[in-house]
C-alpha cells in the first residue's frame, strides 16, 4: 500500500511565487524516505500541504489512501509531524505539551498520559516531564517534537530536518530511534541537510529543486550512478620533507606536504594508486572520501537539472 | 466515535485556555479586582453620593451591574484575543491545525476559555462590590446568566476574530483602547441614557454594549433603559453575526494557513 501519494501538485504564493511546479512522488508503506533539497527548493511546502498547513493550488495528496481534499480528518489521523521550527507552546510543561497534542486527536485524557510516559522515557525526557519547554535544551526540545508528533501513534510520521542542531552523540541515538520505529511498522519521510544522515537511515530517495522532482529513486540505485570519487590521503616517507608525487592517469592535487587529494573514476579502482604510491615509497597513512557519496550526487543532479533549465530557457 | 473525539478535542483546548489564565492568575485575575475596587471608591463612594438616585436607585446600585459587565466584556475579549494571537506568533497553533480538530471545536474551545475567565471575574467583582453595598439583589437570575453568557460568548469571539488578523501584539490592544473602552463608558455603565438630550438617546442606542449593560442591569435591579427582549435579541444576533465570520476566518485559514 502506498503510505503517501502526490498526483500533480502545485503551490503558488500570494506574489505569484511557484514553488511547487506539479511534482508527483510515491511513498510505499513501511519505507524511510528521504526529501532532500537546497533551501527554498519546495520540501517545506511539500510537507506543508501533505499535514494541511498550507493550502494547495492544485494536484492531489493521499496518505493511506485517504484524500486530502475529501477525507481530511482520517488523512490527519495517519501523520505524526515534526516540524523544522519548535512550534509548542515554550511556557506549558513537557507533559502538558503532548498530552495536549494527544487530546487533539481524540486521544482520551488517561491514556495520554500513559503514552505520554511510555514516549517521554523512550526519548529521555521523563525526567524534565514537569519543566517548562522554554527550559529545555535545543536536543531536548527536539525531542519533544518526536515525543509529541507519536503520541496519536501515527502510522505516517514526517520529519522536517529533526536534527537541525543537534550534537552528534544525540544526531546518533536519534537515528538508532528513528530506525526502530520505522522497524516497528512506521513509515518515515525525512528531510534533512546532513546527506550522511539520508544515506544511513533511508531506502529511497527524492530530490527537489526549484520546486520539481529532480530525482527520485532508491538511495543504493543512486550510489551505483556516481562514477567519480574524490579521496584524500595522508602519505608519509618517514622524514619531515616534502613529498610530490606522481600519480599518471589520476587528475590528483596537493593540499599540503603530506596530504594529497586524488579523483578516481569508478572504473579504474584504487589498487593503481597504492602501486604507484609503493613505487615511490610512500606510505598511506590513512584515507577518507573528501565528500559524503551522496552528497557529490546531489550536488551533481542538482546543477545538471539547473544547467537543463538554462537551457531550455535560452532557446 | 467521531463525537466523542471532537468532545476530547474541545475539552483539551478548554482546559489549555483555563490553565493558562489560571497559570498567570495575577496577570488576569487580580487587576480587575483592583480596578473595580478603585471604580467603587472613587465612582461610587467619593463622586457617588454626591449624584444621589439614578433611574430610582442609589448610584453606588446604579453602576454596580455596569461595572460587572465592563469587566466581563474586557476579560473574554482580552483573555481569547491574547491567547489566540499568542499561539498564532509561537506558532503552537499548528498543533490544532494538523490535528482532526474542526474549525468549530477550535471556536468553542477559545470561547469556552473567555468565557470561564469572564464569569470567575464577575465572581471576583461581585464579592469586592459586597463591600461597597448593602443590599446586592437579584430580580431576574435567568436574564442575568443568560446576558452574562451572551456577553462573554460575543466577545470571546470579537477577540478571536481581533486575533486572525492580528500581526503584532499592538493589533491586539487596538481595538480595546479604541473601540471597546469608548463604547463601554458610553454604554451606560455610569449614566442611564435617558440623561441624554434628545437625539443622543437615539445615537447612543447604536451602541451594542448598551443592550448588555441595561439587559444585565435588569437580571440585577430590575431597571433598564431599554426593551429587555429587543437587547437579548441585539446579542444574540451579534453573536451569530461574529460566530460566522470566526467560523468563515478560520475555515479559509486566515492569518495562519499560507
Amino acid at each position: 500500500m502506498k503510505a503517501l501519494s502526490i498526483k500533480d501538485l502545485r503551490k503558488t504564493y500570494k506574489g505569484g511565487f511557484e514553488a511547487l511546479k506539479g511534482i508527483n512522488l510515491e511513498v510505499e508503506e513501511g519505507d524511510f524516505f528521504a526529501l532532500l533539497g537546497p533551501n527554498g527548493a519546495g520540501k517545506s511546502t511539500t510537507i506543508g500541504i501533505i499535514s494541511s498547513l498550507v493550502n494547495k493550488t492544485s494536484g492531489e495528496v493521499n496518505v493511506f489512501g485517504y484524500d486530502l481534499d475529501t477525507q481530511l480528518v482520517e488523512l490527519k489521523r495517519q501523520i505524526g509531524l515534526v516540524p523544522q521550527e519548535f512550534n509548542f507552546n515554550q511556557f506549558e510543561t513537557v507533559r502538558q505539551i503532548v498530552v495536549n497534542q494527544a487530546g487533539y486527536y481524540g486521544v482520551p485524557r488517561e491514556v495520554a498520559h500513559e503514552r505520554a510516559e511510555h514516549y517521554l522515557k523512550q526519548l529521555g525526557l521523563w525526567d524534565k516531564r514537569d519543566s517548562p519547554a522554554r527550559m529545555l535544551s535545543g536536543g531536548m526540545k527536539r525531542r519533544l517534537m518526536i515525543a509529541r508528533a507519536l503520541l496519536h501513534e501515527p502510522r505516517l510520521l514526517i520529519l522536517d530536518e529533526p536534527t537541525a542542531g543537534v550534537d552528534i552523540e544525540l544526531r546518533r541515538s536519534m537515528w538508532d530511534y528513528l530506525e526502530e520505529i520505522n522497524k516497528q511498522g512506521i513509515t518515515i519521510i525525512l528531510t534533512t541537510h546532513y546527506l550522511e544522515e539520508a544515506e544511513t537511515l533511508c531506502r529511497n530517495i527524492a530530490i527537489i529543486d526549484h520546486g520539481t522532482i529532480v530525482e527520485n529513486t532508491s538511495i543504493k540505485r543512486l550510489l551505483a550512478t556516481l562514477n567519480r570519487e574524490t579521496f584524500v590521503l595522508d602519505i608519509s616517507r618517514g622524514d619531515e620533507q616534502r613529498i610530490e608525487p606522481q600519480l599518471d592517469g589520476f587528475t590528483m592535487r596537493q593540499t599540503d606536504d603530506h596530504t594529497i587529494e586524488v579523483d578516481v573514476e569508478k572504473s579504474q579502482g584504487l589498487n593503481k594508486v597504492f602501486e604507484q604510491l609503493s613505487a615511490q615509497e610512500i606510505k598511506v597513512l590513512s584515507m577518507r572520501n573528501k565528500a559524503n557519496r551522496l552528497e557529490e550526487l546531489f550536488v551533481d543532479l542538482v546543477e545538471r537539472g539547473r544547467a537543463n533549465k538554462s537551457a531550455a530557457g535560452a532557446k | 466515535m467521531a463525537a466523542s473525539y471532537s468532545f476530547i478535542a474541545l475539552k483539551t483546548i478548554w482546559i489549555k485556555e483555563c490553565t493558562r489564565f489560571l497559570r498567570i492568575w495575577i496577570q488576569t485575575l487580580v487587576p480587575p479586582a483592583i480596578t473595580m475596587t478603585l471604580y467603587f471608591i472613587i465612582f461610587g463612594s467619593i463622586v457617588g453620593e454626591r449624584i444621589g438616585d439614578m433611574s430610582g436607585r442609589p448610584y453606588m446600585e446604579f453602576i454596580v451591574p455596569g461595572l460587572i459587565m465592563m469587566s466581563i466584556i474586557t476579560n473574554s475579549y482580552s483573555n481569547v484575543a491574547s491567547s489566540f494571537f499568542s499561539a498564532k506568533f509561537q506558532r503552537n497553533i499548528e498543533e490544532m491545525l494538523v490535528a482532526p480538530v474542526s474549525t468549530p471545536v477550535i471556536i468553542a474551545g477559545y470561547v469556552g476559555g473567555g468565557l470561564a475567565r469572564a464569569l470567575i471575574v464577575a465572581v471576583i467583582v461581585t464579592v469586592v462590590s459586597f463591600a461597597f453595598v448593602e443590599n446586592v439583589s437579584i430580580n431576574h437570575a435567568g436574564i442575568l446568566v443568560l446576558t452574562v453568557i451572551l456577553t462573554s460568548t460575543l466577545f470571546s469571539l470579537a477577540g478571536l476574530i481581533n486575533a486572525v488578523y492580528a500581526k503584532t501584539f499592538d493589533d491586539i490592544s487596538i481595538v480595546p483602547t479604541f473601540v471597546l473602552t469608548p463604547l463601554t463608558y458610553l454604554g451606560g455603565v455610569f449614566f442611564s441614557i435617558s440623561l441624554l438630550p434628545g437625539v443622543w438617546q437615539t445615537v447612543a442606542q447604536a451602541n451594542p454594549i448598551l443592550y448588555m449593560v441595561n439587559a444585565f442591569r435588569y437580571g440585577f435591579l430590575g431597571v433598564s433603559d431599554v426593551n429587555v427582549g429587543v437587547a437579548l435579541g441585539v446579542i444574540v444576533a451579534f453573536n451569530i453575526g461574529f460566530f460566522l465570520t470566526a467560523y468563515t476566518l478560520l475555515q479559509r485559514g486566515v492569518g495562519i494557513r499560507s
